[in-house]
Protein backbone atom coordinates (compact mmCIF):
# COMPACT_ATOMS: atom_id res chain seq x y z
CA UNK A 1 0.00 0.00 0.00
CA UNK A 2 1.40 3.56 -0.56
CA UNK A 3 1.43 5.40 2.71
CA UNK A 4 -1.09 8.72 2.88
CA UNK A 5 1.95 10.57 3.38
CA UNK A 6 2.85 10.83 -0.64
CA UNK A 7 -0.62 11.66 -1.68
CA UNK A 8 -0.19 14.55 0.49
CA UNK A 9 2.97 15.71 -1.09
CA UNK A 10 1.99 15.27 -4.04
CA UNK A 11 -0.93 17.14 -3.56
CA UNK A 12 1.43 20.03 -1.32
CA UNK A 13 3.60 20.24 -4.80
CA UNK A 14 1.21 21.50 -6.67
CA UNK A 15 -0.33 23.92 -4.48
CA UNK A 16 2.78 25.41 -4.62
CA UNK A 17 3.25 25.35 -7.87
CA UNK A 18 -0.03 26.65 -8.55
CA UNK A 19 0.60 29.24 -5.48
CA UNK A 20 3.71 30.20 -7.28
CA UNK A 21 3.01 30.47 -10.67
CA UNK A 22 -0.27 33.08 -9.47
CA UNK A 23 2.66 35.24 -8.00
CA UNK A 24 4.91 35.35 -11.41
CA UNK A 25 2.58 35.35 -14.36
CA UNK A 26 1.11 37.98 -15.36
CA UNK A 27 -1.62 36.56 -17.95
CA UNK A 28 -4.94 36.42 -16.70
CA UNK A 29 -5.71 33.13 -18.40
CA UNK A 30 -2.65 31.62 -17.07
CA UNK A 31 -3.30 32.92 -13.56
CA UNK A 32 -6.93 31.48 -13.50
CA UNK A 33 -5.57 27.98 -14.51
CA UNK A 34 -2.76 28.37 -11.74
CA UNK A 35 -6.22 28.44 -9.56
CA UNK A 36 -7.86 25.76 -10.74
CA UNK A 37 -4.95 23.75 -10.38
CA UNK A 38 -4.68 24.76 -6.36
CA UNK A 39 -8.56 23.56 -6.44
CA UNK A 40 -7.63 19.93 -8.17
CA UNK A 41 -4.72 19.73 -5.32
CA UNK A 42 -6.97 20.71 -2.98
CA UNK A 43 -9.53 17.96 -4.21
CA UNK A 44 -6.56 15.42 -4.04
CA UNK A 45 -5.99 15.72 -0.44
CA UNK A 46 -9.78 15.17 0.04
CA UNK A 47 -9.64 12.11 -1.61
CA UNK A 48 -6.83 10.61 -0.16
CA UNK A 49 -8.13 11.54 3.34
CA UNK A 50 -11.43 9.69 2.72
CA UNK A 51 -9.36 6.74 1.57
CA UNK A 52 -7.75 6.79 4.45
CA UNK A 53 -10.54 7.13 7.01
CA UNK A 54 -12.32 5.02 4.86
CA UNK A 55 -15.44 7.07 4.57
CA UNK A 56 -16.86 8.68 1.50
CA UNK A 57 -17.67 11.90 2.81
CA UNK A 58 -14.88 13.50 1.23
CA UNK A 59 -15.34 12.51 -2.08
CA UNK A 60 -18.74 14.15 -1.61
CA UNK A 61 -16.94 17.34 -0.60
CA UNK A 62 -14.63 16.97 -4.29
CA UNK A 63 -17.89 16.86 -5.83
CA UNK A 64 -18.64 20.16 -4.33
CA UNK A 65 -15.55 21.85 -5.02
CA UNK A 66 -15.96 20.82 -8.71
CA UNK A 67 -19.15 22.65 -8.97
CA UNK A 68 -17.98 25.65 -7.60
CA UNK A 69 -14.74 25.17 -9.51
CA UNK A 70 -17.23 25.28 -12.84
CA UNK A 71 -19.17 28.40 -11.54
CA UNK A 72 -16.02 30.15 -10.93
CA UNK A 73 -14.25 29.26 -14.85
CA UNK A 74 -17.69 30.41 -16.65
CA UNK A 75 -18.05 33.53 -14.19
CA UNK A 76 -14.00 34.25 -13.96
CA UNK A 77 -13.93 34.14 -17.91
CA UNK A 78 -16.60 36.10 -18.69
CA UNK A 79 -14.91 39.08 -16.39
CA UNK A 80 -11.51 38.58 -18.33
CA UNK A 81 -13.75 38.93 -21.64
CA UNK A 82 -15.90 41.89 -20.76
CA UNK A 83 -11.61 42.94 -19.13
CA UNK A 84 -10.31 41.99 -22.57
CA UNK A 85 -13.29 44.26 -24.34
CA UNK A 86 -12.47 47.42 -22.61
CA UNK A 87 -8.46 47.36 -22.22
CA UNK A 88 -7.27 44.76 -25.18
CA UNK A 89 -4.88 43.41 -22.89
CA UNK A 90 -4.87 40.43 -20.55
CA UNK A 91 -1.80 41.62 -18.81
CA UNK A 92 -2.55 42.14 -14.64
CA UNK A 93 -0.14 44.76 -14.55
CA UNK A 94 -2.31 46.86 -16.86
CA UNK A 95 -6.25 46.30 -14.96
CA UNK A 96 -5.17 48.30 -11.77
CA UNK A 97 -7.60 50.74 -11.57
CA UNK A 98 -8.91 50.13 -7.77
CA UNK A 99 -5.29 49.14 -6.46
CA UNK A 100 -5.25 52.47 -5.09
CA UNK B 1 3.69 -2.31 -8.93
CA UNK B 2 1.22 -0.05 -7.62
CA UNK B 3 4.04 2.23 -5.78
CA UNK B 4 5.54 2.92 -9.58
CA UNK B 5 2.20 3.54 -10.94
CA UNK B 6 1.45 6.37 -8.40
CA UNK B 7 5.32 7.60 -9.26
CA UNK B 8 5.01 7.51 -12.65
CA UNK B 9 1.36 9.86 -12.64
CA UNK B 10 3.06 12.06 -10.18
CA UNK B 11 5.73 12.39 -12.14
CA UNK B 12 3.59 13.21 -15.27
CA UNK B 13 1.50 15.32 -12.81
CA UNK B 14 4.54 17.63 -11.23
CA UNK B 15 5.97 17.71 -14.91
CA UNK B 16 3.43 19.56 -16.48
CA UNK B 17 2.14 21.44 -13.71
CA UNK B 18 5.96 22.80 -14.21
CA UNK B 19 5.42 23.44 -17.45
CA UNK B 20 2.16 25.12 -17.29
CA UNK B 21 4.45 27.66 -15.67
CA UNK B 22 7.61 27.50 -17.77
CA UNK B 23 5.56 28.04 -21.46
CA UNK B 24 4.61 31.51 -22.41
CA UNK B 25 1.70 31.06 -24.60
CA UNK B 26 -1.45 30.14 -22.50
CA UNK B 27 -2.61 27.88 -25.08
CA UNK B 28 0.44 25.25 -24.35
CA UNK B 29 0.42 26.51 -20.21
CA UNK B 30 -3.91 24.91 -20.79
CA UNK B 31 -2.78 21.60 -22.78
CA UNK B 32 0.20 20.71 -20.10
CA UNK B 33 -3.46 21.73 -17.65
CA UNK B 34 -5.35 18.94 -19.35
CA UNK B 35 -2.38 16.45 -19.00
CA UNK B 36 -2.34 17.33 -15.37
CA UNK B 37 -6.21 16.94 -14.91
CA UNK B 38 -5.82 13.53 -16.46
CA UNK B 39 -2.78 12.31 -14.75
CA UNK B 40 -4.72 13.37 -11.43
CA UNK B 41 -7.93 11.08 -12.83
CA UNK B 42 -5.42 8.43 -13.15
CA UNK B 43 -4.33 8.59 -8.93
CA UNK B 44 -8.16 8.68 -8.57
CA UNK B 45 -9.00 5.48 -10.25
CA UNK B 46 -5.84 3.97 -8.10
CA UNK B 47 -7.54 5.12 -5.08
CA UNK B 48 -10.43 3.09 -5.94
CA UNK B 49 -12.64 6.54 -6.17
CA UNK B 50 -14.07 6.25 -9.81
CA UNK B 51 -17.08 8.46 -9.32
CA UNK B 52 -14.52 11.28 -9.06
CA UNK B 53 -12.33 10.41 -11.95
CA UNK B 54 -15.25 10.33 -14.19
CA UNK B 55 -15.89 13.54 -12.80
CA UNK B 56 -12.57 15.08 -13.01
CA UNK B 57 -12.12 13.93 -16.68
CA UNK B 58 -15.82 14.66 -17.76
CA UNK B 59 -15.98 18.04 -15.76
CA UNK B 60 -12.56 19.34 -15.56
CA UNK B 61 -11.01 18.39 -19.21
CA UNK B 62 -14.00 18.06 -21.00
CA UNK B 63 -15.72 21.62 -19.78
CA UNK B 64 -13.83 24.18 -17.90
CA UNK B 65 -10.27 23.06 -20.16
CA UNK B 66 -12.55 23.37 -23.18
CA UNK B 67 -14.15 26.59 -22.22
CA UNK B 68 -10.82 28.17 -21.52
CA UNK B 69 -9.52 26.80 -24.49
CA UNK B 70 -12.18 28.94 -26.27
CA UNK B 71 -11.80 32.06 -24.72
CA UNK B 72 -7.67 31.61 -25.69
CA UNK B 73 -8.55 31.48 -29.14
CA UNK B 74 -11.68 33.66 -29.08
CA UNK B 75 -9.06 36.59 -27.37
CA UNK B 76 -6.23 35.94 -29.76
CA UNK B 77 -4.14 35.76 -26.80
CA UNK B 78 -0.82 36.43 -27.45
CA UNK B 79 2.35 35.06 -25.52
CA UNK B 80 3.62 37.08 -22.77
CA UNK B 81 6.61 39.47 -23.85
CA UNK B 82 10.19 39.69 -22.02
CA UNK B 83 10.19 42.66 -21.09
CA UNK B 84 11.04 43.38 -17.38
CA UNK B 85 7.47 44.71 -16.06
CA UNK B 86 7.42 46.84 -12.39
CA UNK B 87 6.47 42.96 -10.29
CA UNK B 88 9.81 41.26 -11.82
CA UNK B 89 11.35 41.07 -8.36
CA UNK B 90 8.27 38.90 -7.72
CA UNK B 91 9.94 36.00 -8.89
CA UNK B 92 13.16 36.12 -6.77
CA UNK B 93 10.59 36.36 -3.75
CA UNK B 94 7.73 33.72 -5.31
CA UNK B 95 10.99 31.09 -5.44
CA UNK B 96 11.54 31.20 -1.51
CA UNK B 97 8.60 31.42 -0.78
CA UNK B 98 7.46 28.59 -2.82
CA UNK B 99 9.81 26.45 -1.74
CA UNK B 100 9.33 26.84 1.84
CA UNK B 101 5.82 26.34 1.32
CA UNK B 102 6.63 22.71 0.00
CA UNK B 103 8.94 21.96 2.78
CA UNK B 104 6.74 23.17 5.50
CA UNK B 105 3.77 21.41 4.47
CA UNK B 106 6.04 17.71 3.54
CA UNK B 107 8.08 18.17 6.75
CA UNK B 108 4.31 18.45 8.84
CA UNK B 109 2.88 15.78 6.47
CA UNK B 110 5.93 13.46 7.20
CA UNK B 111 5.31 14.36 10.79
CA UNK B 112 1.98 13.65 11.41
CA UNK B 113 1.35 10.67 8.76
CA UNK B 114 4.60 8.79 8.22
CA UNK B 115 4.52 5.10 7.98
CA UNK B 116 0.86 5.09 7.60
CA UNK B 117 -0.80 3.57 4.59
CA UNK B 118 -4.32 3.62 2.89
CA UNK B 119 -6.55 1.02 4.11
CA UNK B 120 -7.51 -1.98 2.10
CA UNK B 121 -10.69 -2.01 3.01
CA UNK B 122 -13.44 -0.81 0.73
CA UNK B 123 -14.48 2.72 0.99
CA UNK B 124 -18.24 2.35 1.20
CA UNK B 125 -19.36 0.88 4.44
CA UNK B 126 -22.27 1.76 3.94
CA UNK B 127 -22.99 -1.56 2.68
CA UNK B 128 -23.80 -0.46 -1.46
CA UNK B 129 -22.06 -1.71 -4.03
CA UNK B 130 -19.99 0.25 -5.66
CA UNK B 131 -18.30 3.99 -5.63
CA UNK B 132 -21.09 5.86 -7.13
CA UNK B 133 -23.84 4.39 -5.28
CA UNK B 134 -22.46 5.40 -2.18
CA UNK B 135 -21.93 8.77 -3.28
CA UNK B 136 -25.15 9.28 -4.34
CA UNK B 137 -27.07 7.90 -1.92
CA UNK B 138 -25.12 10.38 1.00
CA UNK B 139 -25.61 13.26 -1.59
CA UNK B 140 -29.76 12.90 -1.54
CA UNK B 141 -29.55 11.92 2.38
CA UNK B 142 -27.17 13.61 4.94
CA UNK B 143 -25.90 16.56 2.19
CA UNK B 144 -29.23 17.22 0.73
CA UNK B 145 -28.91 21.06 1.88
CA UNK B 146 -25.49 21.88 0.36
CA UNK B 147 -26.23 20.12 -2.84
CA UNK B 148 -29.42 22.21 -3.54
CA UNK B 149 -27.44 25.25 -2.52
CA UNK B 150 -24.84 24.38 -5.34
CA UNK B 151 -27.72 24.52 -7.51
CA UNK B 152 -28.64 28.01 -6.54
CA UNK B 153 -24.54 28.71 -7.04
CA UNK B 154 -24.27 27.96 -10.67
CA UNK B 155 -27.44 29.58 -11.02
CA UNK B 156 -25.80 32.53 -10.20
CA UNK B 157 -23.18 31.81 -11.41
CA UNK B 158 -24.82 31.01 -15.51
CA UNK B 159 -26.63 35.13 -14.75
CA UNK B 160 -23.46 36.00 -13.52
CA UNK B 161 -21.42 34.73 -17.06
CA UNK B 162 -24.04 36.28 -18.91
CA UNK B 163 -24.37 39.55 -17.55
CA UNK B 164 -20.24 39.88 -17.49
CA UNK B 165 -20.31 38.70 -21.02
CA UNK B 166 -23.06 40.69 -22.74
CA UNK B 167 -21.80 43.68 -24.92
CA UNK B 168 -24.28 46.19 -23.58
CA UNK B 169 -25.68 45.98 -19.96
Amino acid sequence: MIPISYYLLLSAILFSIGVFGTMIKRNMVTIFMCIELMLNAVNLSFVAFARYHSLIDGQVFVFFVMAVAAAEAAVGLGIIVALFRNRQTLNVDEADLMKW
Amino acid sequence: MELAIFLILSMIGIASALNILIQRHPIYSALSLILTFLSLAGIYIQMQAEFIAVMQVVIYTGAIMVLFVFVIMLLNVKAEERVPNKLIGMRYVGIPLSLLLVTALGLNIFQSFSGQTLRVSDVSTSGLTGNTQSIGKLLYTQYTLPFEVTSILLLVGIVGAIIMAKKEL
